[in-house]
């Protein structure tokens, strides 16, 4: 008996969902982030208001001065959908935990310098409680943000400020035990240096419009914080007491360099959607800029002393380059 | 003229790369089938590496396409920034 082997092809009836196909204007395969975020959001048919603000609806796009003609057009150019997300955070915490474990299993940070571990704990461990709020702040964003687009990278960074939060506190137990804790957390409610910083986190917590937060926390204070520590303070710390503090802090640094990607390219779709955005965007980061300055020169002169002024100028122009690739004339 | 031709596994980083082909090479022809596509280039089909981590949003290292590649025909030549398929002609 003779088999005869016949090859059939069969064409899939569709590439992709409906509304994703409508609106690339073809019917072609697209990404997974795509499938997860585009759209998502409920926009009509809103039956009930919310009771904690009955003049809005639950998703409202009034909720922030800034408006767009396509609030899916804030894209995450990581292209993070949940499963993605876990993925690649998974992946820094392998890293960063092999990294705890040899500093550990080695004995580096009872070896690291007891100058250097003083000057550590007193300008970076106070830092986690502003991770913590940070932590809250991106959750508002989140909650309140219009469309998935934003909302679901918004609440990606939130939990990311947990984790940082965490590693910011194994650094405290690795160099001194519980006490590196409870003074921090001293330092934090009391210490003169810390007060300014405090002030700006409460008075962004209380912010309204989410974009404005957004600004506030994600772009003027950790646009600053972040080199200022991860960076130059690294920087002098390394070279003074060798690069324990780096490998500690190596989810941090990473993190940043990853979500400054994310800002960025929201800012540039934003400031592109129309002039009134870019106007707006350019009051925010210059009010939230100063203040960020005022907030964080205690801190920069406690880990530079007399050179804390030049290095934070310098941190400013690098951030004003970010605006002005983003397109905000500042 | 011969084609130079590629085939990848469908998965969502083989997306990436086809997109980031199709991009590269305007004479590309795609041959979508159930599971493999498989793009054809007369004479030389290159696939650059910064256009395929634009698509993918994350860094990439070009021999991570091994992991979805079925077939190639051409010269190989394999740099850190592009992957060339060539015949000579």
């Amino acid at each position: 008996m003779a088999i005869d082997l016949r090859t059939v092809s069969i064409t899939p009836l569709r590439q992709t969902f409906g509304h994703l196909a409508r609106r690339m204007g073809a019917d072609k395969p697209a990404s997974r982030y795509l499938e997860a975020t585009m759209d998502l959001q409920p926009v009509e048919n809103y039956h009930y208001r919310p009771t904690w603000e009955p003049e809005r609806d639950i998703f409202d796009t009034r909720r922030t001065a800034i408006t767009m003609k396509d609030w899916y057009a804030l894209k995450d150019p990581r292209q993070y959908y949940y499963g993605a997300w876990t993925l690649a955070r998974g992946k820094m915490q392998e890293i960063a935990e092999g990294d705890f474990d040899l500093v550990e299993d080695l004995g580096l940070a009872a070896a690291y310098p007891a100058v250097g571990k003083e000057l550590a704990l007193k300008v970076f461990l106070p830092l986690r409680h502003v991770a913590w709020g940070s932590n809250l702040n991106k959750a508002y964003v989140s909650s309140y943000a219009y469309g998935i687009a934003m909302s679901q990278a918004a609440c990606y960074a939130s939990m990311d400020q947990l984790g940082v939060a965490q590693y910011v506190s194994r650094l405290g137990l690795a160099f001194n035990d519980l006490d590196a804790l409870a003074e921090a957390k001293t330092a934090w409610l009391q210490g003169p240096e810390w007060q300014e910083l405090r002030r700006y986190m409460e008075d962004v917590m209380v912010g309204q419009d989410w974009f404005e937060v957004l600004i506030a926390q994600d772009f003027a204070l950790e646009g600053l914080l972040y080199p200022l520590i991860y960076e130059r303070f690294n920087e002098k710390l390394n070279a003074a007491h060798g690069p324990v503090f780096s490998m500690l802090t190596r989810f941090q640094r990473e993190w940043f360099g990853e979500t400054t990607k994310w800002l960025d390219a929201v800012l540039k779709a934003c400031a592109a959607d129309n002039p009134e955005n870019k106007a707006q965007l350019a009051v925010w980061i210059r009010a939230w800029r100063e203040r960020a300055v005022v907030a964080l020169k205690p801190v920069a002169a406690l880990a530079f002393g007399d050179d804390a002024d030049v290095i934070l100028e310098e941190l400013v122009q690098n951030l004003n380059a970010r605006a002005a690739k983003a397109g905000i004339a500042l | 003229m011969s084609n130079a031709f590629i085939a990848f596994q469908k998965n969502d980083d083989s997306r990436c790369i086809v997109e980031a082909i199709l991009e590269d090479n305007p004479n590309a022809m795609v041959d979508d089938q159930p599971s493999m596509v498989k793009i054809d280039v007369p004479n030389r089909l290159v696939i650059k590496r910064e256009t395929v981590e634009e698509k993918m949003g994350r860094e990439f290292d070009l021999q991570e396409l091994q992991l979805h590649l079925i077939t190639i025909s051409g010269h190989l030549d394999e740099t850190d920034d592009e992957f060339t398929l060539s015949w000579n002609s």
